[in-house]
């Protein structure tokens, strides 16, 4: 009863003291609120630059193709060697007379051109189209393929897909450091903000610890002011991801620049993200007044 | 019977300076005491010690059962909801009315709504300022204000009031006012004070206990003394 009427109070206390110290106050939400907004945007392009990555990472693909001279006995050899490699996913195998038909469906001029040509004198070959479960591995593993007896040759874009992958990678990797570097640097300045409102009230804690308020029951409306002031700094950025990221999704179709880059779809991507935002205003917000007000209580 | 006692109370500042030098004191319960002499006699450090603000460097102080100088941090706010403390700048929440000022040592503490209205008007009649209760700190004259400090020191009923200088910032006059609130206060309630002050006047008058301290050191400890100015 004694701990449910000291919440109460305390909740009451950060109210008033919001609203009291509204000139710090809206300071602090200020600087909350752009911070996380720039979070936002972070969060908003790197998982983006993070599902790109990885939907072309599924569309990479080996193709393998198999010796004209290769029996059907050979074929099933080397569909036992692919099922017993540990990077293969799956693989599609395809005769050349499917390979045909299906140049054939794609385009009119390959129809024509192809038409022309008997199985003898076809330049197609048979072909495994392979899918790897790491693509950070598929040179090695197309390397491996290759050495098979009756495999033709290998191809799975070489030099673009290794350049491609790095590149994402370091994407990746930078946008995962920026927004460190960003909630690092939220918490800065939410502990520094928070200090001056703490300190702007150095009377009243001394007041507080002269008439006999324990530790606790100090810290609690600091603490709470805190997280209220980083759930109001949240609120214009999740607003503004909400609204500004369906409303961008929309407008482009969900493509950038081309169909290549296809965006992450808003729901429930964008509730997520929010959620994440409001934890780290609140979060921060309750650490950064909890140290700062450690600093004028002897503990 | 002894509401505090003091053993062997040595202060050391941290910067060297010593403050109170091997004083042993017994204050009864229900008194009223005066602790006298010139800046930099140790009479704050005896007050602050009291409430363990600082603690001694050696010996012991026990109030109420309590040994204050072995008492934790954390758990300093148990000895200070056994007494009240009332200062020269009298501390008061300058954007908080009279009535809220005396409230929130009772809120800060956790004591329940339908025991706060009733002491705090209680204890804001006692000092003469039933009438003020929602007036802001700032329309009030000093002597008015110490008053408020005063009701907000005596609002749990502690057993104890110290008083550091209480009427430092006060003409005679309103010095005067603040004296016959304190002087009620040990009359009605009972309660046990500790005053310390410089001046001449309020402690000849009133003929109280009166400790007399020099450069740290006790000097005389007397009842119904007088500001022995030699001893100073």
């Amino acid at each position: 009863m004694k701990a449910f009427r000291m919440l109460k109070r305390s909740i009451r206390d950060a109210f008033k003291s919001v609203i009291r110290n509204l000139s710090l106050s809206f300071a602090s939400v200020t600087c909350i609120t752009i911070t996380l907004l720039i979070v936002a945007i972070a969060i908003i392009a790197s998982r983006n630059v993070e599902n790109f990555t990885s939907e072309i990472e599924k569309d990479l693909t080996i193709v393998a193709f198999v010796k004209n001279e290769a029996k059907e006995s050979d074929i099933d050899e080397l569909k036992d060697k692919l099922d017993n490699m540990s990077n293969v996913e799956k693989y599609d195998y395809q005769t050349k007379q499917e390979v045909k038909k299906h140049m054939q469906e794609e385009s009119e001029v390959f129809d024509t051109v192809l038409e022309g040509w008997s199985d003898e004198e076809s330049p197609l070959k048979d072909t495994f189209q392979i899918k790897v479960k790491d693509v950070n591995k598929i040179k090695d593993t197309a390397e491996k393929i290759k050495g098979f007896e009756n495999i033709a040759t290998v191809k799975y874009g070489e030099g673009l897909v290794d350049k491609l992958i790095k590149a994402f990678d370091s994407v990746k990797k930078g946008t995962y450091i920026l927004v460190i570097a960003l909630v690092v640097v939220t918490v800065f300045l939410i502990v520094n903000t928070i200090k001056l409102t703490i300190s702007a009230r150095k009377r009243e804690i001394g007041i507080m610890r002269v008439v006999g308020a324990s530790n606790f029951s100090i810290k609690l409306p600091f603490v709470i002011e805190g997280m209220f002031l980083g759930l109001l700094g949240s609120i214009i950025p999740i607003v503004g991801m909400i609204y500004g990221y369906t409303y961008f999704y929309n407008k482009s179709g969900g493509y950038l620049y081309s169909e290549i880059v296809k965006l992450i779809q808003p729901d429930p991507f964008i509730y997520h993200s929010s959620l994440i935002l409001l934890l780290i205003g609140v979060i921060v917000g309750m650490l950064g007044s909890l140290s700062a007000v450690r600093r004028y209580l002897k503990i | 019977m002894d509401l505090i006692r003091l053993k062997n109370i040595t202060k050391k500042y941290k910067n060297g300076v010593t403050a109170i030098y091997d004083l042993s004191l017994a204050i009864e319960k229900g008194s009223f005491t005066f602790v006298i002499g010139g800046s930099g006699s140790g009479k704050s450090t005896l007050i602050k010690m009291l409430y363990r603000e600082e603690k001694p460097t050696s010996g012991q102080i026990i109030l109420g059962g309590l040994n204050v100088a072995k008492l934790r941090d954390g758990k300093v706010y148990k000895l200070r909801r056994k007494l009240g403390i009332v200062f020269q700048d009298y501390r008061l929440l300058e954007k908080q009315t009279v009535y809220e000022n005396v409230a929130f040592a009772l809120e800060v503490i956790g004591a329940p709504d339908s025991e706060i209205r009733p002491k705090v008007l209680r204890a804001l009649e006692e000092v003469g300022l039933k009438n003020k209760v929602h007036e802001y700190p700032d329309k009030l004259s000093g002597g008015e204000r110490q008053r408020v400090a005063i009701a907000r020191a005596i609002v749990n009923n502690p057993k104890l009031l110290l008083c550091d200088e209480p009427t430092g910032n006060l003409d005679p006059e309103l010095s005067k006012e603040v004296m016959e609130v304190l002087d009620s206060i040990n009359k009605n309630r009972g309660t046990t004070i500790i005053m310390a002050t410089h001046d001449r006047d309020i402690v000849n008058r009133m003929k109280k206990q009166v400790v007399t301290l020099k450069q740290g050191h006790l000097v005389s400890f007397v009842e119904e003394g007088k500001y022995n100015d030699e001893g100073i």
